[in-house]
């Protein structure tokens, strides 16, 4: 974690420093259970090849998760996530090895705007593929 | 066939456009608990004290341990899955993945909170070969409260008519 960051100490175009989340298949079954979201392509590779995927994926909203992870941890618990979205550019594969996969996270302070928010565009790549575009958050800082 | 469906082509299903505009109420209240809060930040391997610790939380301003920002689609996922675990929608659920989500918070989720839903398909549209679903669900705290707004689009691989 990074110390917290104030609206007046933000410049825009100041980049975020990167981080790496990992991803197995032990955190998948853990999502599934604790999101509900028990879709077979996300923990049965026989099923998620059948249905034309190159193995088992990742939730997008795991990965989601971990952009919003990236997102408070620089923002800091005084911080308040005014608006967060992403597209799913391309599955986080995770092989069914010790290591599975990484998510690679960055950002940039796109943008400052009034009430003490700032526009935050995240880039997240897994495999070599970007996984995550379009990401943005909007953040209102102490 | 469910009525308004268009013709089928060859023996997948075919979405049925008919539900764009149709709003499901979410049924019963979900109540945010500490536990399932610190269960979903364990899932997603985050340790920040704000998801568990109720001392962390009050000292940033909260009368209780907060959610993270995603964990709104524990709530909105279970309100649209009424709308497409429909059988009249017919969406393949084998061949769905997730497009875009989006998220317009007024408030953290935080523990204690008791919400309501409700989600309304907004739009089904092809994209080449595929079908896009988007729905939309607010979700609201006591008192009618608007909590978060959740805009979540489908991927129905192959879907298209």
């Amino acid at each position: 974690m990074t110390e917290p960051v104030g609206y007046d100490d933000v410049k825009p175009g100041a980049e975020l420093a990167p981080a790496s989340y990992p991803v197995t298949r032990l955190s998948l079954v853990k999502y599934c259970g604790a999101s509900g979201d028990f879709n077979v392509i996300h923990w049965n590779e026989r099923i998620a090849r059948s249905v034309g995927l190159p193995n088992v994926i990742a939730h997008g909203m795991f990965t989601m998760a971990e952009a919003g992870r990236y997102v408070t941890d620089w923002a800091g618990p005084r911080a308040v996530v005014v608006e967060f979205g992403v597209r799913f550019s391309s599955p986080v594969v995770v092989p069914d090895d010790d290591v599975g996969a990484t998510i690679e996270v960055s950002g940039v302070v796109a943008e400052k705007l009034e009430d003490n928010q700032v526009v935050l565009v995240l880039t997240a790549r897994s495999g070599g593929e970007k996984v995550l575009t379009r990401a943005k958050a909007v953040v209102r800082l102490p | 066939m469910p009525q308004g469906a268009p013709e089928a082509s060859g023996s997948h299903m075919v979405i049925n456009r008919d539900y764009v505009g149709r709003t499901f109420a979410g049924g019963e209240p979900y109540e945010v608990s500490r536990v399932k809060i610190a269960e979903f930040a364990d899932a997603i391997g985050d340790p920040n004290p704000l998801f568990r610790d109720r001392g962390a939380a009050q000292a940033a301003g909260y009368p209780d341990v907060i959610a993270p920002p995603t964990f709104a689609i524990v709530i909105s996922m279970a309100s649209t899955a009424r709308a497409v675990a429909d059988p009249g929608l017919g969406l393949n659920y084998a061949m769905v993945v997730h497009g875009e989500q989006r998220f317009e918070y007024s408030r953290p989720i935080r523990a204690g909170d008791v919400v309501t839903t409700r989600s309304t398909i907004t739009d089904i549209r092809d994209a080449g070969r595929n079908v896009l679903l988007t729905a939309q669900t607010e979700i609201r705290a006591a008192d009618d409260e608007h909590v978060c707004t959740a805009h979540n689009t489908l991927v129905e691989r192959g879907g298209a008519a």
